[in-house]
């Protein structure tokens, strides 16, 4: 057996304690070499993380809060960063040491390395602990402060229904002009957006006056102010009117602005309102075109509004020449429709007691005024679309009593006696038919949501404001709810409207809409005011006797190429399912 | 004779071995720098051996631009003729002083040296007969511990050699055989490796850097055997004895 001698390793004493050690870089042994340097020097042993308790997330410097799970990546990322040396040294490794969830405390052990000398590398093993520190997160402060908003848009328009609402919400979705509006609150005749800084008030602003015609007024209103650093701190508020004066409203206008809009008549037809207000004389097709400045400077009301619209029977019609755009000038024989009505709504009333009272109405008003077989000359713009037999709203004006002073002046032997203005289709409407495409909605705030389901009961209605209409429940929410049918029907009917307007495909479009539709909707709620339109009844009434009567050939249909495909569907499908009835 | 090891820091560094140069009849220090520096050398050697202030090409770093022994000094090129002039002046009349064109010319880094043997870096060529001339020593092409730069990695005296702590068992017992004196690896300045810029010694006396511990200070002397730490004296009187008694 042969001995053999381990390599020989030479050896040096060490420079402070003198124990022989392998010679190192430093030639120190470990135990001198840790004594006289710490590389854990300038690295933090305790530091603190901030947790907000309403969210259950940790503020990741320097300013974003995320969601961490205890001894996570994520909160290790966080920890590590709160570390300031940490950037000095090469970090080997890091973990977590248990500490009980409530202690509010968090450990972690860190392995790091650096260089001490030429060429000599220290390891070292470390714990840090860290103090949870709970707080709250600015959205949490901002929720929970509720009055944090900065800047307001008030939005009024001072008519009887919310149409134009229902029209600038799409309107709004489509530009996305709710980027940053904080909420949105119904108030009295309008709704209220409220916005975190004055810049994306003002965005709102011009976007509305771009879109519709409106009047401006900004406020603001000092919350605090500081004189040695003179800075101000305000709330502003802006309050947007808009002209009360809608589409398809008769509008009387004073004269002097009748002459300054190149004389037109004075009794005129608001067929459109856009940027401006467009005005059309039925009997001339004169049109005028006003902005919202004209208007604002001399502001009228409209004399008669879409609630006031009378469905006639157009018994004959007959062009008589011209034409400006679509419209196309033409006598027209008409008829009231009550004749019909009346007698069906005797057997309406006898199956339904609780349905009779308007009806009643009308039937009186007819008997007494016999108006029952009265013909109408008229001349109206709709030469284009009108056949004889077809169904047509217009103002009654014989039948209806203004009290307008413009209307007053008027020579009363050249007021007309019918003002036509737009096809219906009565026999179509009463088919319940889904509609294949829908609208998108605003946001809904879910603590608005909750209390509006509260209060309207309906069970239907749970919370189905229009967007950010009718949340209110009640009275107000059926309102909305039948405004919002004439707004789907408006858009089905006026390529023009649609135009501005997403539309999206439903979801099941194929399914059938069953009794909940929304002109069964509309009668079911009884509250239903007089200004109930008249064109949602009698098609109702029709469908109670079941009578079958041929679809309108030219009923308009919005074609699939229009719909967009409904990429929220998939992100709101299940809070909106119950809802999806009353959407289509 | 004194044996002695003295810290000594040169503008708080403790790279004596730099700025000074020390031998067995004389000692060469920088010209400028602190006094403090200086007085050191003054207090050990001042009445013993003469202390020559002097700079090498106009530079400070006297101790790593010549190499010596008790019978002559290398120094540069670059040595001006007044510098040359100086030095001779100062010097006992024994030293031979040549003055050498090398390319490597910074002879304290290159050439490692005592009285009767030289380590040279190994790229040095025909010099070599210049350096045995001079210095009357044997030249050896030798490394330290792979470091080709043998005057900076050891330090050698006629009593023993200090070398660099990196140098391996094998290394070592080949520079010992080639030095015929006892060679021990150690660290100056706190464990520091290059030991020709920490320290300067002779046959009694060496100075390092302000920073060397105790433990180093020990083993420099036990090294170079200052201190009266000196067992083969007694064992000589020993063995004088015993003759003696034998006798």
């Amino acid at each position: 057996m042969e001995f053999i001698a381990s390599p020989a390793v030479q050896r040096v004493l060490c420079a402070d304690c003198g124990t022989p050690i392998e010679p190192n870089s430093a030639n120190l042994c470990l135990q001198c070499l840790r004594n006289s340097v710490d590389i854990t020097e300038g690295i933090p042993k305790q530091a603190t993380v901030n947790f907000c308790r309403n969210c259950d997330r940790f503020l990741s410097p320097p300013a974003t809060w995320t969601i961490a799970q205890p001894e996570s990546r994520e909160l290790l990322a966080i920890c590590l960063k709160k570390l300031k040396g940490l950037s000095k040294v090469r970090l080997i490794d890091a973990g977590f040491i248990w500490t009980e969830p409530h202690s509010k405390r968090i450990r972690v052990k860190l392995t790091i390395q650096k260089e001490v000398f030429t060429s000599t590398i220290l390891q070292q093993i470390f714990e840090v602990e860290y103090v949870v520190v709970h707080g709250q997160c600015p959205d949490c402060t901002k929720l929970a402060a509720k009055n944090t908003w900065k800047a307001m848009v008030q939005v009024r328009q001072k008519v009887n229904h919310k149409r134009t609402f229902l029209y600038l919400e799409q309107l709004i979705l489509k530009h996305g002009a709710d980027k940053d509006t904080v909420s949105i609150k119904e108030a009295k005749d309008g709704i209220d957006f409220f916005y975190a800084q004055r810049s994306h008030a003002i965005k709102m602003v011009e976007f509305l006056t771009a879109v519709v015609p409106v009047r401006c007024k900004a406020s603001e209103q000092l919350l605090s102010k500081d004189t040695h650093s003179n800075t101000a701190n305000y709330k502003f508020t802006y309050s947007v009117e808009l002209t009360p004066v809608c589409k398809d409203d008769l509008v009387c206008i004073p004269q002097k602005l009748a002459r300054q809009l190149s004389s037109i008549s004075q009794l005129t037809l608001c067929t459109r309102v856009g940027n401006s207000i467009h005005l059309m004389d039925p009997n001339t097709l004169q049109v005028s075109d006003m902005t919202s400045q004209v208007y604002w400077r001399t502001p009228f009301e409209s004399l008669a509004n879409v609630s006031d619209l009378v469905e006639f029977i157009v018994l004959d019609i007959e062009p008589s020449g011209p034409t400006r755009g679509k419209f196309v000038l033409a006598d027209a024989q008409v008829a009231p429709n009550h004749a019909l009505h009346s007698q069906t709504h005797q057997n309406h009333n006898h199956s339904r007691t609780n349905g009779g009272v308007s009806m009643d109405v009308d039937v009186n008003m007819d008997d007494v005024s016999g108006a029952r077989d009265a013909i109408y000359h008229t001349r109206t713009h709709l030469g284009g679309v009108l056949q004889p037999g077809d169904s047509v709203l217009g103002y009654f004006l014989t039948r209806a009593n203004f009290n307008n002073d413009a209307f007053e002046g008027l020579d009363p032997a050249r007021v007309p006696d019918v003002v036509l203005v737009r096809k219906t289709y009565p026999n179509r409407r009463k088919k319940t038919r889904a509609r294949n495409w829908k609208l998108r909605s605003m946001a809904k705030e879910a603590a608005d949501v909750e209390s509006g389901a509260g209060a309207s009961g309906t069970g239907t209605g749970t919370g189905t404001g229009r967007g950010a209409l009718g949340r209110r429940g009640g009275l107000d929410q059926a309102r909305v709810e039948a405004d919002y049918e004439l707004f789907l029907r408006d858009l089905e009917e006026d390529p023009e409207l649609r135009m501005n307007v997403n539309l999206y495909k439903a979801a099941g479009s194929a399914k059938p809409r069953g009794g909940k539709g929304k002109a069964a909707y509309a009668m079911d709620v009884e509250p239903q005011p007089e200004q109930q339109p008249v064109s949602v009844q009698p098609g109702h009434a029709e469908m109670e006797d079941g009578e079958e009567a041929d679809d309108e050939v030219d009923f308009p249909e919005i074609k699939l190429d229009e719909l967009l495909d409904d990429f929220d569907g998939l992100a709101i499908k299940d809070g909106e399912e119950q809802d999806e009835d009353e959407e289509l | 004779m004194r044996e002695i090891s003295i810290g000594a820091q040169f503008e708080n560094g403790g790279e004596v071995g730099v700025f000074a140069k020390l031998m067995h009849s004389y000692c060469l220090v920088a010209l400028g720098g602190s006094a403090n520096f200086y007085s050191t050398f003054e207090s050990e050697l001042g009445d013993v051996i003469p202390i020559v202030h002097i700079t090498i090409g106009g530079t400070r770093i006297v101790g790593r631009l010549t190499a010596g022994n008790r019978y002559g000094l290398l120094v540069p090129a670059s040595t001006t003729d007044q510098e040359l002039q100086h030095i001779r002046n100062a010097l006992p009349d024994s030293v031979a002083i040549q003055r050498v064109e090398q390319r490597l010319s910074v002879f304290g880094n290159v050439i490692a040296c005592n009285d009767y043997v030289a380590l040279v870096h190994p790229d040095t060529d025909h010099e070599t007969e210049i350096i045995a001339d001079v210095l009357k020593v044997q030249v050896f092409r030798q490394t330290v511990a792979d470091n080709v730069l043998v005057g900076s990695y050891c330090v050698i005296t006629n009593q023993g050699n200090l070398v660099q702590p990196k140098t391996s068992f094998q290394a070592q017992d080949e520079l010992s055989s080639l030095f015929q004196v006892p060679l021990v690896a150690g660290s100056v300045n706190r464990g520091s490796d290059v030991l020709g810029a920490g320290l300067v010694a002779n046959d009694w006396c060496a100075f390092t850097g302000y920073e060397t511990t105790a433990t180093e200070i020990s083993v420099i002397e036990a090294t170079f055997k200052l201190e009266g730490q000196e067992p083969t004296a007694i064992v000589q009187e020993m063995r004088d004895a015993l003759i003696d008694n034998m006798a």
